[in-house]
């Protein structure tokens, strides 16, 4: 075997060496990802038994499918509302804490904290936070308020968007920071003695500046969303009030019922929506260099 | 800026520093809380009180032994405890082993159809576990690993997002020092070695507490390819626990907890770098 490498033009042997530093890695995703992806591809075109050829049925049978919708729609409003809150805020937050150092960065790090708390370690203080009798309801309470029924009404929606907030708020103003302190210190200088104000800064420096990182982070909210189902799942197990059912739920559900056919066709439809936000995503990132 | 404007501001910043802290900070005295107490504030939980919860900011009198009782008595806890470290500490060792010396290569060979694969690399880390569910299901079956921890380690170790954080801080290692070592005769795995290891160690570093989060905090994963209890880690069994066993309930959280929190405090640095590096391209 050494003899062989030898004999081989150099040119050959070190593209060699080069590969065997790829290949353990790129062999292994490919078997675990790429090959198993194009097998479902081909199962969502097959009936669950036996693997006859049934066309587009699969899809049309997902498309139909009421449980599906509802999933697809309550992701997609999960996603509407809390992206572009999760953005708003944590731009403030980062900009706010970016001006004030010292104090800024230890803030920081407590911002950061619950992406580190594991969602099953929290779960039995989500349980007392949000119960109809818990510790925000009574809080509601003695402020004047009313209290709300989390569990039990579509309140469970908003309770999942508090949850993807405080876990992702951190993460994502980390995100924002790393952007901020790309741009030149000159740029603000020089605008200061063009007299501009903070709020003037902010629009026509800060923001624009910030154009490429605001693409990446909402692709990144995005696929972080998909992650919410731990939460849900945590505070109300496999079937929880309509308004949290997700997408997982479903894939949870019909993998119970071997449905293979719908999920194989199901996860198609679902990576081909991904596969469009990478695009977005990409051009972004190309756009930025 | 106005001086009200600056106050207003202050408030605002640190009720949401409450917001972020306060669950933490129930988990956290909970654990160390008597299940009488706990019982006592959150009778209304329960069900068999009036009006709502309520919390002790610091518990009236501080105990171990709900925590003493979740480490001696409950030896469901430990097996899930080991089983929650033996999936994060392999798929920590899986990815050292191959994902190391794949970015290395990524960010600094000339390798043919390097774009290529890297593009490859991000659409997978983008990939929410919906889509790659059924996926990883047809092989681990196939191999047969289904329902043993394998099938819970082996995918984690071949997931992509290390690979593509660290090949973005390997590009950091300036080629004029490979071409000195190049021009020294020395071959490229020890450049690696002794070059590339070193000077990429703070990206390892910060690779290594991702992944330890995540595979410590794995919910989907487990749930979708273990059905023996005796496999599961952690995440599954706490939310078993009763409300009845509060005391214990909160212990075990807690323990769960202390790892994440203690690398946390300690490697943050590393952290807010590897989260960085994780927001761009190049």
């Amino acid at each position: 075997m050494k003899k062989k490498i030898r004999r081989l033009p150099p040119g050959a042997r070190q593209s060699l060496v080069y590969w065997a530093f790829v290949l353990p890695n790129l062999v292994g995703v490919l078997y675990f990802s790429l090959l198993p992806m194009v097998q479902v591809l081909l199962r969502s075109f097959q009936s669950a038994i036996g693997g006859r050829w049934v066309g587009v049925q699969n899809y049309a049978a997902v498309l139909h499918n009421t449980a599906f919708q509802r999933a697809v729609s309550n992701t997609g409003q999960f996603i509407a509302v809390c992206i572009p809150l999760l953005l708003a805020v944590s731009l403030a937050l980062a900009v706010l804490l970016y001006a004030i150092p010292g104090v800024g960065g230890a803030l920081r790090s407590v911002f950061l904290m619950p992406m580190a708390v594991p969602a099953a370690s929290v779960v039995l203080v989500w349980k007392v936070l949000f119960h109809g009798h818990g510790l925000i309801n009574g809080a509601l309470l003695g402020a004047g308020g009313t209290g709300i029924d989390w569990m039990g009404s579509n309140a469970a929606f908003w309770m999942l968007v508090i949850s993807y907030l405080w876990k992702n708020l951190g993460y994502t103003m980390i995100l924002w920071t790393a952007g901020l302190s790309a741009i030149p210190e000159g740029i603000y200088e020089a605008a200061q003695v063009d007299g501009a104000g903070r709020w003037q800064t902010f629009l026509h420096i800060t923001l624009p500046s910030l154009r490429g990182t605001a693409f990446t982070i909402t692709v990144m909210s995005l696929l972080n969303s998909f992650k919410v189902f731990r939460e849900a799942w945590l505070v109300a197990g496999d079937y929880p009030h309509e308004s949290m059912y997700l997408l997982q739920h479903l894939y949870n559900n019909w993998f119970r019922e071997l449905d293979f056919d719908k999920i194989a066709a199901a996860s198609v439809m679902t990576s081909g929506v991904v596969f469009l936000l990478i695009g977005i995503l990409q051009k972004a990132w190309d756009g930025e260099a | 800026m106005k001086k009200r404007n600056k106050v207003l501001l202050g408030a605002l910043l640190l009720m949401l520093t409450f917001c972020i802290c306060f669950p933490i900070w129930v988990a956290v005295t909970g654990a160390f809380s008597s299940q009488w107490e706990l019982e006592q504030n959150l009778a209304p939980v329960f069900g068999s009180g009036e009006g709502s919860a309520d919390w002790s900011w610091l518990p009236a009198a501080p105990t171990l032994k709900s925590l003493v009782e979740v480490l001696l008595d409950s030896p469901g806890f430990f097996v899930m405890f080991w089983n929650s470290v033996l999936i994060s500490v392999c798929i920590l060792a899986g990815q050292l082993l191959v994902d190391v010396a794949a970015a290395w290569a990524l960010a600094q060979f000339p390798l043919r159809g390097k774009g290529l694969i890297l593009n490859f690399y991000i659409v997978l880390m983008l990939m929410p576990f919906q889509v790659l569910m059924f996926p990883q299901y047809l092989v681990l079956k196939d191999l047969h690993l289904l329902d043993t921890l394998g099938a819970v380690i082996l995918p984690a170790v071949f997931s992509t997002l290390p690979v593509f954080i660290l090949h973005r801080f390997f590009k950091a290692v300036p080629p004029e020092i490979l071409e000195a070592a190049r021009l020294d005769g020395a071959g490229e795995l020890r450049i690696f070695w002794q070059i590339g290891i070193p000077m990429g160690a703070p990206g390892i570093l910060s690779v290594c507490i991702l992944t330890f989060l995540d595979s410590w905090n794995m919910i989907e994963q487990p749930m979708t390819y273990l059905k023996t209890r005796s496999l599961w880690p952690l995440s599954l069994f706490l939310p078993e626990i009763g409300m009845e066993e509060m005391g214990v309930g909160f212990a075990a959280a807690f323990l769960m907890l202390v790892p994440a929190l203690l690398l946390f405090l300690g490697c943050q640095e590393q952290l807010e770098q590897g989260i960085a590096m994780s927001g761009g391209k190049d």
